[in-house]
Order: structure tokens, then C-alpha cells, then sequence
């Protein structure tokens, strides 16, 4: 027997959305084996994971909160990866973001307040990611440098950065010695969008981003390019695209929206600086970019898939003593799972029987 | 400085720099047959889990490192049916191999976190051992020590000096070319991902074993991804890999050797200080090879075959 990929055709839209679908099923399937492994119900821990979460207006708000820093960084990522281009640090970029715009509120920190406090924090933030992505991209496109592993190398030392911070200069002196700064004044935290919600405004700014970003893809001479180099590199270069442009351009963009979400999570959420602003939401935005099939639009609907998965991780902790690791093994499973199918939206299993000639 | 002190450096840099060593030269041999798996620390950090669970349940060091390879096999072959079975996105795929590694080693290791045993035996010759300066650094190490130097020393000569050594870098130059030539791109590549993970695995394997000798999650910290930047350091050639090891090795010890000393830069600083290291080597190996790239041809392409 010979099975061979087979290309297909022109590209049908149904398979190009029924691939994500099916893998999100192939990798429940996975999921429930693993869980059935462990010695629990697979059928309880779909529920606790997948169905619970969206049935109460707590944990549905609970559910944007968590996918908006997902979808900023995404949206990001999606510039990257359509270009070929690979920003592995996006964590890196995260935490950066979000230590240098929470430092202009510590900086404003039991001063006047202000209006402008807000819009200089997020700046500052996107401008910051902004910067640390360019280190990899001036790299490659100076000394042809892999992207792949300095991006990856900058998470680490981000995370070093932001602890040291926290533990030393930025730390707050009433704070009984914890390693955390002050808490944030109003004019510093993000809104609220209703009273005695969970959802702050950070979760508009992701709706805006993703927007915009579809935009930018459908409409614009940039987004084409971008398309262009990633699907045929060589046919760019005939038309007279400048890659380094563009590679520097795609890293500043994915390096500043994963700055933003930063500084919206800690804004937004957490509402002071800690060794620890992010459980791998950079990494997983990854997942939710690919499960989105690098499309703006579907990353909204993937960062909700994804967001569900942490808040489900976290209820299935306490009510199932599932460990945590479960979530990320999930992760995992589901983007092996997204990347076999999406290779069947441009090629088809055919099967031979008997040796080919 | 006392010779005993500059020896027992030594000593330590050589046991940071073995795993680095097992890894890389496996990641080599992949990369060299034109796959690029970046799920490095995925397989390391599994092959730590189970080789340290294996070895706790059965009280045998050696079942440990077989299961810490088999682990990393596995964990291979899941990468190679989806990037080179299924061609799809080689570099996606590394990263996912990876997260799954993250996540199943932490499951897997559940049990275990807290658990200490025994390192293994280290190698004892009477009278060589006891020389005066080298003996404990030559002839008085761990046993992965040894197999590392001789792993990188038989794939240095499978390379070069055998058929199929040269079969495998003609498929990672060339894999059109390979195909139309009749080779079997595909299995040879299959068979380098499964030896990558192998070493990957041991290479986690000796973390937990030998290195620490305990399970914690994350303990490898990073050290796949740094085992990917040297065989680049290396300009994917076996025994400088070896050396590049030592120079990773040498930044850790010195790391925590300066950490201990207190010399009153802050600790986060010198921790950074061996990703920091792995940049700027980067930098320095592009700017000398600036010339014309040395990396094999076809690496990272996905290869489909037509007929």
C-alpha cells in the first residue's frame, strides 16, 4: 500500500473552515483520552472545561478578559507568520509591554492623575514591545541572523528584567517586603465597561485591533505584500517588494501588539507589577494565531476557544483535581491537531493499493 | 588560584555542557538531513520526567535513560509524522512538539516533584583517577560524559565517512535532487528526527539523573533552545559542537560561581547571562560567515514528493 499527499485543485472554503473544527473535535477526542488516563470522567471534564464556563455572565466576561491578550498578540503574530517571518518571543515582547508602560504609572504614581496617564501607559507599552521585536528583525535583516532563536533567547531575559524590577528599584516600600510595586491609582487602571463587571476596556482595544488588522489585510497595498512574500517570495521580489522593509515593518507591528497587550493585562488586570504578568499567553497565542488560520477574524473566535481552555484548566483544578499541566498538554495536542488538518485544505490522502509503478 | 579549585571548575563545566552536547549533536544529525525540529526542549524536558519517573520506580539508573529515550523517540516520531509524513509547517510543528512537551512532562512528572535518589556512580580507575589534576577530569566522570565525547565522535564519523552519512547530507542539501536520484528522502529524514529525539531524551534524561539529581518542572530551562543555537554556532559540523558546549557550559559555572561570590551585580542579571551569551554568539558566527550561508540547503523546506 503507497499513500502519498496529493495537491489539491484551487482551495474549497468549506474544508478551510471545517479543518480548524475538526481538529478542535480531534483534539477533544485526544484530550478525553488523556483525561481517561488519569483515572476521571472524560465526559465530566468536557463539561467542566468546554460547557460550564460559558453558562454563567461571570465567567463569559471571565472568558473576554482572558482572550483579549490572546487576540491582541495573535493579530500581531499573524503579520509574522503570513510573511514567513518567525516571532517566537512574542512572551518576551508581553512583559516587556507591560513593565515599561506600568512603569509610567508608577512614575505618575500619587501625583495629580490625569487623562493622559492611560493613553502614555499604552503607548509606552506598544512602543516598548515595539523596540524588543525590532532587535531580532534588525538582526536577520543586518546579519541574516535566525529570527527564531533570538526572539525565543529575549523571552528569557525579558523575564529576568521584570523580576529584578520587581524585586528591587520598582518595588513597593510599604509592601511588606512581597515583591510586587504599589497598586495602580484609577487614572492608571483601565476602565471597567459596567459596574461590578469583570470586563475592563482592554477588551474593546482587542475588538479594535482585530478589526483594523482585517482591514489592513483585505483592503490594503501592505497587507497584499505581505501576503505575497509570505505565499511567493520569489514573485515579490520581481515586483519590487523590499523584504527587509517588510520584515522590519511585520516584527514592529507584532512586537507592538504584543507590547499592548502587556501593558492592557496589567492595566486592565492585574492592576500592579509582579515577577509574573503571564502564564505562556505569549506561546499560546501562537496556537490561537494557527487555529485562527492566520486570519484576524478567526483569531477572535479562536482566542475565545483558547481563553475557555485556561478559565475551564482552572475550575477542572479545583472541582475535578485534574493537574494543571493537563491545559497545557491540551495546547499542545490541539496545535498538532490544527497544523494535520490545515495541511488537508491544500492537500488530499490518496491510497494506493499495491506498489506504484 | 589552587589547582584543585580550577579543576573542579572544570569538572562542572563539563557536566553543564553534556547535555548541551547529547542534544545538540542529535539535532544536528536532524537538521543536516534538512529538518528543522525546534521541539528541542519539548522532547528534553519529557525525557527528564520519564527517565527520573523510570529510574524512582524501578531503582535502576540505566531503565531510566532507556526510558528517557524512548520517551524522546516517541516525541519525535509525533513531530515527524506531522512535519514530514503530513509536510506540514516545520517550524509550527517544532513549536507545538514543544508545548506538548511542556505540558506531558509536567503530567507526567506529577508524582515525582520533590522525590530525590542517588546520582549515578561516576567512572573510578585506580591510580589514573587519583593523577593529580586531570585524573578526576579525565578518568573520573559520570558515564554520560563519556557517551557524549563519543556520540559526537561517531556521528562526526558517520558523516563523513560513510554511505549513508553522505546519503543523509545529500537529502538535506538537495531533497529534489535526492528524490530524483532515488533516494528515500522521507524515511531517511524520519530516521534522523527519531535519533534527534533519542538524544534529546537522554539528553533530558541526564538532567534529572545525574545533573540535579531530582525532577522539578522546567528544569531545563531553556537548554533545548540553546542546544538549537549551537549546532547553528557550529555551523552544523559535530565536534564544535562540542566546543560550543563547553563555552555554554562555561558561562553557566561561571554564572553560578559569580552568583556564589556575590560580586554585587544583580543575580537576574547573571542568569540572563547564558541567553545573552547564545545572542551574541549568534551575532559573531553571522558576521564571520557572512560570505555565503553554510546551512544545509534544504533546510526547513517541507518536501513533498512528485512523480
Amino acid at each position: 500500500m503507497r499513500i502519498d499527499l496529493v495537491a489539491r485543485n484551487g482551495r474549497s472554503r468549506l474544508v478551510e473552515i471545517a479543518a480548524p473544527l475538526v481538529a478542535l473535535i480531534a483534539a477533544m477526542a485526544i484530550g478525553g483520552l488523556l483525561v481517561a488516563l488519569l483515572g476521571k470522567s472524560p465526559v465530566q471534564a468536557f463539561f467542566v472545561y468546554f460547557v460550564d464556563p460559558l453558562m454563567e455572565s461571570w465567567s463569559l466576561q471571565e472568558l473576554a478578559v482572558k482572550a483579549t491578550p490572546l487576540v491582541i498578540i495573535a493579530v500581531g503574530l499573524c503579520f509574522c507568520f503570513r510573511a514567513n517571518l518567525w516571532n517566537i518571543g512574542a512572551e518576551g515582547q508581553f512583559i516587556l509591554g507591560g513593565a515599561m508602560g506600568g512603569w509610567i504609572a508608577l512614575l505618575t504614581h500619587g501625583g495629580a492623575g490625569g487623562w493622559w496617564i492611560l493613553p502614555a501607559m499604552l503607548l509606552t507599552g506598544a512602543l516598548a514591545g515595539l523596540a524588543y521585536a525590532l532587535i531580532p528583525a534588525l538582526l536577520r535583516v543586518w546579519l541574516g541572523v535566525s529570527e527564531i532563536l533570538t526572539s525565543l533567547m529575549l523571552v528569557y531575559i525579558a523575564q529576568f528584567f521584570l523580576d529584578y524590577m520587581v524585586r528591587g528599584p520598582w518595588r513597593d516600600p510599604k509592601g511588606f517586603n512581597f515583591p510586587v510595586t504599589v497598586n495602580f491609582a484609577d487614572a492608571a487602571t483601565l476602565p471597567q465597561l459596567f459596574d461590578g463587571g469583570r470586563m475592563h476596556a482592554g477588551v474593546l482595544i482587542a475588538i479594535v485591533v482585530a478589526l483594523v488588522a482585517a482591514l489592513v489585510f483585505s483592503r490594503s497595498l501592505f497587507g497584499y505584500e505581505v501576503r505575497l512574500v509570505g505565499a511567493a517570495p520569489r514573485a515579490a521580489r520581481f515586483a519590487g517588494f523590499d523584504d527587509r522593509r517588510l520584515t522590519l515593518s511585520v516584527f514592529a507591528i507584532s512586537g507592538a501588539l504584543a507590547g499592548l497587550a502587556g501593558i492592557v493585562e496589567v492595566s486592565g488586570q492585574i492592576g500592579q507589577l509582579q515577577p509574573s504578568i503571564s502564564p505562556g499567553y505569549g506561546f499560546t497565542a501562537i496556537i490561537v494565531a494557527f487555529l485562527g488560520r492566520l486570519s484576524p477574524i478567526g483569531i477572535v473566535v479562536a482566542g475565545l476557544v483558547l481563553a475557555l481552555t485556561y478559565i475551564g484548566g482552572e475550575s477542572a483544578q479545583v472541582a475535578m483535581k485534574l493537574p494543571f499541566y493537563l491545559t497545557g498538554a491540551f495546547q499542545g495536542i490541539l496545535l498538532m491537531c490544527v497544523l494535520a488538518a490545515d495541511v488537508f485544505t491544500r492537500y488530499r490522502l490518496s491510497v494506493q493499493f499495491g506498489r506504484a509503478a | 588560584m589552587n589547582p584543585d579549585i580550577i579543576e573542579l571548575v572544570l569538572i562542572t563545566i563539563v557536566t553543564a555542557a553534556t547535555p548541551l552536547v547529547i542534544a545538540g549533536v542529535g539535532e544536528l544529525v536532524v537538521e543536516r538531513s534538512g529538518v528543522l525540529n525546534l521541539g528541542v526542549e519539548g522532547m528534553m524536558i519529557v525525557g527528564a520526567a520519564i527517565g527520573f519517573a523510570a529510574a524512582f520506580l524501578t531503582g535502576s539508573a540505566l531503565i531510566g535513560a532507556l526510558a528517557a529515550i524512548a520517551s524522546g523517540m516517541l516525541m519525535s516520531a509525533l513531530f515527524g509524522l506531522l512535519a514530514i509524513g503530513l509536510a506540514a509547517n516545520q517550524v509550527a510543528s517544532g513549536l507545538a512538539l514543544t508545548i506538548l512537551g511542556l505540558g506531558t512532562a509536567g503530567l507526567a512528572g506529577a508524582g515525582f516533584v520533590g522525590q530525590k535518589r542517588d546520582s549515578v556512580p561516576h567512572l573510578y580507575i585506580p591510580g589514573l583517577s587519583d593523577l593529580p589534576f586531570v585524573g578526576k577530569l579525565i578518568f573520573g566522570q559520570d558515564p554520560f560524559v563519556y557517551l557524549g565525547v563519543a556520540l559526537v565522535a561517531g556521528v562526526a564519523w558517520f558523516l563523513r565517512r560513510t554511505r549513508a552519512g553522505l546519503t543523509l547530507r545529500a537529502v538535506g542539501e538537495n531533497h529534489a535532487s535526492a528524490h530524483a536520484l532515488g533516494m528515500r528522502v522521507r524515511r531517511i529524514r524520519f530516521l534522523a528526527v527519531l535519533f534527534g529525539g533519542a538524544c534529546a531524551g537522554l539528553a533530558g534524561g541526564y538532567l534529572s539523573l545525574v545533573y540535579t539529581p531530582f525532577w522539578s518542572p522546567g528544569m531545563t530551562a531553556g537548554r533545548g533552545w540553546i542546544a538549537l543555537a549551537l549546532v547553528v554556532f557550529a555551523s552544523w559540523r559535530p565536534w564544535r559542537v562540542y566546543a560550543g558546549a563547553l563555552l555554554f557550559g562555561g558561562a553557566t559555572v561561571l554564572q553560578l560561581h559569580a552568583q556564589a561570590a556575590s560580586i554585587g551585580l544583580p543575580g537576574q542579571l547573571l542568569s540572563a547571562l547564558p541567553y545573552l551569551a547564545t545572542i551574541l554568539a549568534l551575532v559573531v558566527l553571522s558576521a564571520r560567515d557572512r560570505r555565503g550561508s553554510i546551512a544545509p540547503g534544504s533546510l526547513g523546506a517541507p518536501f513533498v514528493p512528485d512523480r
